[in-house]
């Protein structure tokens, strides 16, 4: 139990965080919201050594009764996550303390949505439940937005945020509908049970739905080509969210949710070519257009577009092992533990990255590439950091970023080897994408680290004086970097204790324990195709950077109208400008325009159900005998229903009306239904009060009522009416489909509910509900009225607001 | 609306007790005969749209401090209250309860968990009446 209740620590906590923010006000409200993540990291470390002879599992049931709980599930792969989030957390934490100013900055808003992330994403990560999963899913999306928009009176940062929530929730959406094809295929909402009745859900005819549907809300997320044009505008965001959410962890949900579904779908060709493709096209795609980026966070937000599609294409081609046999033994076996690995080291690299970036920019007050340069000798610390990340990220020795690197190719390579499903004519060209691509990943890796810190930059020109950032700034990205240097010293003990796990959580049908994986990470494998690679990239990559200035021109070419953005702005403006256009056709603002798309709705959907159903009947069997008191009241009710056409004044209509009603009542009245006469005569009376005082507001009759189409179309409409209600009223009256319920209340009223008068005892008994209801909706019609006339802005101030 | 009209203030003033006296006697006897919340409260809101032609709404406002808003709010609430206490007890929602007491000047009356029902109702249409009458009336 309590496993599943600290999933929601970081959010509960948060709760406090305002309090702490103006209590506190002179310590930093990053110190307390440190001590969350930090508990957090340590419980989950204390799972790593026998994570294998997991998994754990603590539900809570939210509503039993409709199935619905969270389930935390603690496996290699979600203890992975975990760890990931809870400890680059803790970094960021600590980062963002030196970085966000304690007077300036509106922390506790800031800590508030970070911790609500926090208790998002591990949810995601460990939700066996879908639908829990789903909704953590959209939190994560919410708090990004939040986070985005943190600087909210900027534009730049509003319009990322709105993008951003746009593309995730479109693609949260979709996987909801896959979810949902899924449980309704398998049975069950529970992913264990979904895995283990994989065959079954196999042969359902919706699977190709499902995968695409999902792979929807994987792609949005993890920002895979062509959904990934949210992330470089999401760099609007203070530079520890982009560590954490968009290059740590969020982003890495999409990754999860495949790395997760694996053992389901992988069965499918449609699910490894997908994930291949769209793995590979982001992973060429952001690697090329990263070199055009002149902003530092944007070069690294298109390198984690591209670093990400890199791992989906690991994933892809780790699909593969499901469909050849003993895959333990042959190449095939190498791409699920590649993407895990690389994933890591992503994690490690691109996190110290983004906090260089961020102290750069906090301390030289631009993050302009091309205003900055020569920074070496005035931030050597900062230099030595980002030197190390991007040389991992480039795939240098001694990094980790080598040893993924590598893996990843012999993935990309295995892809050669594999016959089915038209790999053999396509699969050869898959490993040239891969080193096309990692060429560009070269040459941008040099490309952020020389124009930063080496070249001749005139620091003098810089809006700030730039110096070595504070120490507790320093602190995380040293960290991290460090953890990239180790790594590669000790990839075997990452492996047994991190990725292995992960490995044996993706792919349980291969095998039964970590020892039966076979890969054991060396950093000199022998004069190996990989290895070739990689120096062919290096040369390459070397000389594509010396001339980068002769060919940087031709990212000119790319038209901005054409490109995924002016398409997404077009979208939005389409979404916005026209369907504004259209709705104003018909919401003119007129009430008379309404009443009479209503009335006239009623009318046909009346009428033509009546018709086509049936329904209309018309006999004289059940009526009683027309005496001569019935005759004069209809009299009188015509009589008064023609003064209210033709009366000249609303005065005199108004009166007529009155007329008519009591008329009514005085049906009543005839037919011994007291109840019902006491009601419409005091009715009846109220509601030529409040005519009467209505009536001193209205406007005059104006000549535009008097002329003869408008009174043709508003007696049409009257007239429909009218025989609308007289054939229904007819046609209850004349056939009696089932036998009428009096009885049951004569039999009842006075012994089980009490009562004398059956109208009283319907209302507030038999039928409680409708008058339960009847008084809320006349309630909040009386709000609706005060609202309406007592809250209204003056008009002078109406103006001035519409000229605005 | 300012009137001066002697023979209609004159009237009012024994009227208005009248009707609204009515109107509590129709809202009680309700559960035997013809009456209820609903009736009850439109009657007594005809009361004081009778002491509103009359007199004009600031006169009536001060003889009156009532605030509607509150006044529906706690009708619907209690309404709710009622229909939502039979839940708590482990019955359906909206189970009424009842039985016949010996009071003392009444003699064997019957107790009902719908009155209470009812005298939601009774308040949420006496407010929301008064909640519209006042709001267009008092409109300038």
């Amino acid at each position: 139990m309590n496993q599943v209740l600290l999933i929601f620590l970081p959010v509960l906590f948060a709760l406090f965080v305002p309090l702490l923010y103006k209590t506190f006000s002179r310590i930093h409200t990053g110190w307390f919201v440190l001590l969350v993540p930090l508990t957090l990291a340590i419980y989950y470390a204390r799972f790593i050594p026998n994570i294998t002879e997991g998994p754990y599992t603590s539900t809570f049931y939210w509503v039993k009764s409709l199935d619905l709980s969270v389930t935390s599930y603690l496996d290699g792969l979600s203890l992975l996550f975990s760890l990931l989030i809870t400890i680059i957390g803790s970094l960021v934490v600590l980062y963002s303390i030196f970085y966000l100013d304690r007077k300036k900055e509106q922390l506790h808003n800031f800590y508030f949505y970070l911790l609500m992330f926090m208790t998002a994403m591990l949810g995601v990560v460990q939700s066996d439940h879908l639908i829990s999963l789903y909704l953590f899913w959209e939190l994560t999306s919410i708090s990004s937005f939040l986070l985005i928009g943190y600087w909210y009176n900027r534009d730049r940062s509003r319009f990322g945020a709105l993008k951003s929530m746009m593309i995730t929730v479109f693609g949260g959406l979709m996987m909801l509908g896959g979810f949902l094809l899924l449980a309704q295929a398998g049975g069950s909402y529970s992913i264990r049970e979904l895995i283990a009745n994989g065959s079954v859900i196999a042969d359902s005819p919706y699977f190709i739905w499902m995968i695409v549907l999902i792979l929807l809300g994987a792609f949005t997320k993890s920002a895979q080509f062509p959904f990934y044009i949210w992330l470089p505008d999401a760099m609007e965001a203070p530079t520890p969210v982009s560590a954490y959410l968009h290059s740590a962890t969020m982003v890495k949900a999409g990754i999860y949710l495949v790395a997760r579904l694996t053992p389901l779908f992988a069965v499918s060709e449609y699910w490894i070519w997908l994930v291949v493709l769209s793995g590979l096209i982001t992973l060429f795609w952001g690697s090329f257009f990263s070199v055009k980026q002149t902003d530092l966070k944007g070069i690294l937000a298109f390198s984690t577009v591209s670093q990400l599609g890199m791992i989906m294409a690991m994933l892809g081609a780790a699909g593969i092992a499901f469909h050849v046999e003993s895959p333990q033994k042959t190449i095939f076996a190498f791409a699920a533990y590649a993407a895990i690995f690389h994933l890591v080291n992503h994690a490690t690299f691109k996190g110290s990255l983004f906090m260089v970036a961020g102290i750069v920019d906090h301390e030289t007050g631009t993050r302009d590439i091309r205003k900055l340069g020569g920074l070496m000798s005035l931030m050597p610390i900062s230099f030595t950091i980002a030197a190390i990340g991007s040389l991992a990220m480039a795939g240098l020795p001694p990094f980790n970023g080598f040893l993924s690197k590598e893996l990843f190719l012999t993935s990309m390579l295995s892809l050669k080897e594999f016959s089915l499903f038209n790999f053999s004519t396509w699969g050869p060209i898959l490993p040239w994408v891969a080193f096309v691509a990692s060429i560009f990943t070269f040459v941008y890796c040099l490309y952020f680290l020389y124009y930063t810190f080496m070249g001749k930059g005139n620091t003098s020109k810089l809006p700030k004086k730039p110096h070595e950032a504070p120490i507790g700034m320093l602190i995380s990205p040293i960290i991290l970097a460090s953890l990239v240097v180790a790594i590669f010293f000790i990839p075997n003990v990452i492996g047994k204790y991190f990725i292995k796990p992960a490995v044996l959580a993706m792919q349980p049908q291969l095998y039964e324990t970590i020892d039966d994986i076979p890969i054991h990470v060396q950093a000199w494998h022998g004069w190996t195709t990989e290895l070739q690679m990689t120096i062919g990239i290096v040369v390459i990559g070397f000389l594509l950077f010396i001339t980068l200035k002769k060919w940087q021109p031709i990212y000119r070419f790319v038209s901005e109208k054409w490109s995924l953005n002016g398409l997404y702005n077009r979208l939005m403006r389409f979404a916005d400008v026209d369907s504004q256009k259209l709705s104003n056709l018909y919401m003119t603002g007129s009430m008379r325009h309404y009443l009479m798309y209503m009335f006239a709705f009623m009318v046909v959907a009346v009428i033509s159900t009546l018709f086509m159903s049936n329904g209309f009947n018309y006999s004289t069997a059940n009526t009683a005998e027309v005496g001569i008191f019935e005759i004069a009241t209809l009299i009188v009710m015509i009589i008064g229903t023609l003064t209210v056409l033709i009366a000249r004044t609303r005065l005199t209509a108004i009166i007529a009306l009155g007329a008519v009603g009591y008329s009514v009542a005085l049906f009543f009245i005839i037919f011994n239904a007291p109840d019902l006469a006491l009601t419409q005569l005091v009715i009846e009376t109220v509601s030529v009060a409040l005519f009467l005082l209505a009536f001193y507001h209205l406007p005059k009759m104006s000549r535009h009522e008097e002329r003869m189409p408008f009174k043709i179309n508003n007696f049409l409409i009257a007239l429909g009416v009218g025989v609308m209600v007289t054939l229904v009223a007819l046609s209850a009256q004349s056939q009696k489909l089932l036998p009428s319920i009096s009885q049951y209340y004569k039999d009842t009223v006075y012994t089980k509910a009490g009562g004398g008068n059956i109208v009283n005892v319907i209302l507030v008994d038999y039928r409680g509900f409708d008058t339960l209801f009847e008084i809320t909706v006349l309630a909040i019609a009386g709000m609706a009225i005060l609202g309406m006339i007592k809250l209204r802005r003056p008009k002078k101030e109406k103006k001035t607001h519409e000229t605005k | 609306m300012k009137l001066n009209n002697v023979i209609l203030k004159t009237t009012t003033q024994v009227v208005f007790f009248m009707i609204f006296l009515f109107s509590i006697h129709i809202f009680f006897a309700g559960h035997f005969s013809p009456g209820g919340g609903f009736v009850g409260g439109l009657l007594t809101a005809s009361a004081l749209v009778l002491l509103l032609l009359t007199y004009d709404l600031k006169t009536v406002q001060q003889l009156l401090p009532i605030n509607y808003t509150t006044m529906t709010a706690i009708g619907l609430l209690l309404s709710l209250g009622t229909a939502a206490t039979s839940a708590f007890l482990g019955d359906a929602f909206f189970k009424h309860y009842f039985d016949h007491f010996t009071l003392p000047l009444f003699g064997d009356t019957e107790l009902h968990t719908a009155m209470l029902f009812d005298l939601g109702v009774y308040l949420v249409v006496v407010g929301v009446t008064m909640i519209i009458i006042q709001s267009i009336g008092g409109d300038e």
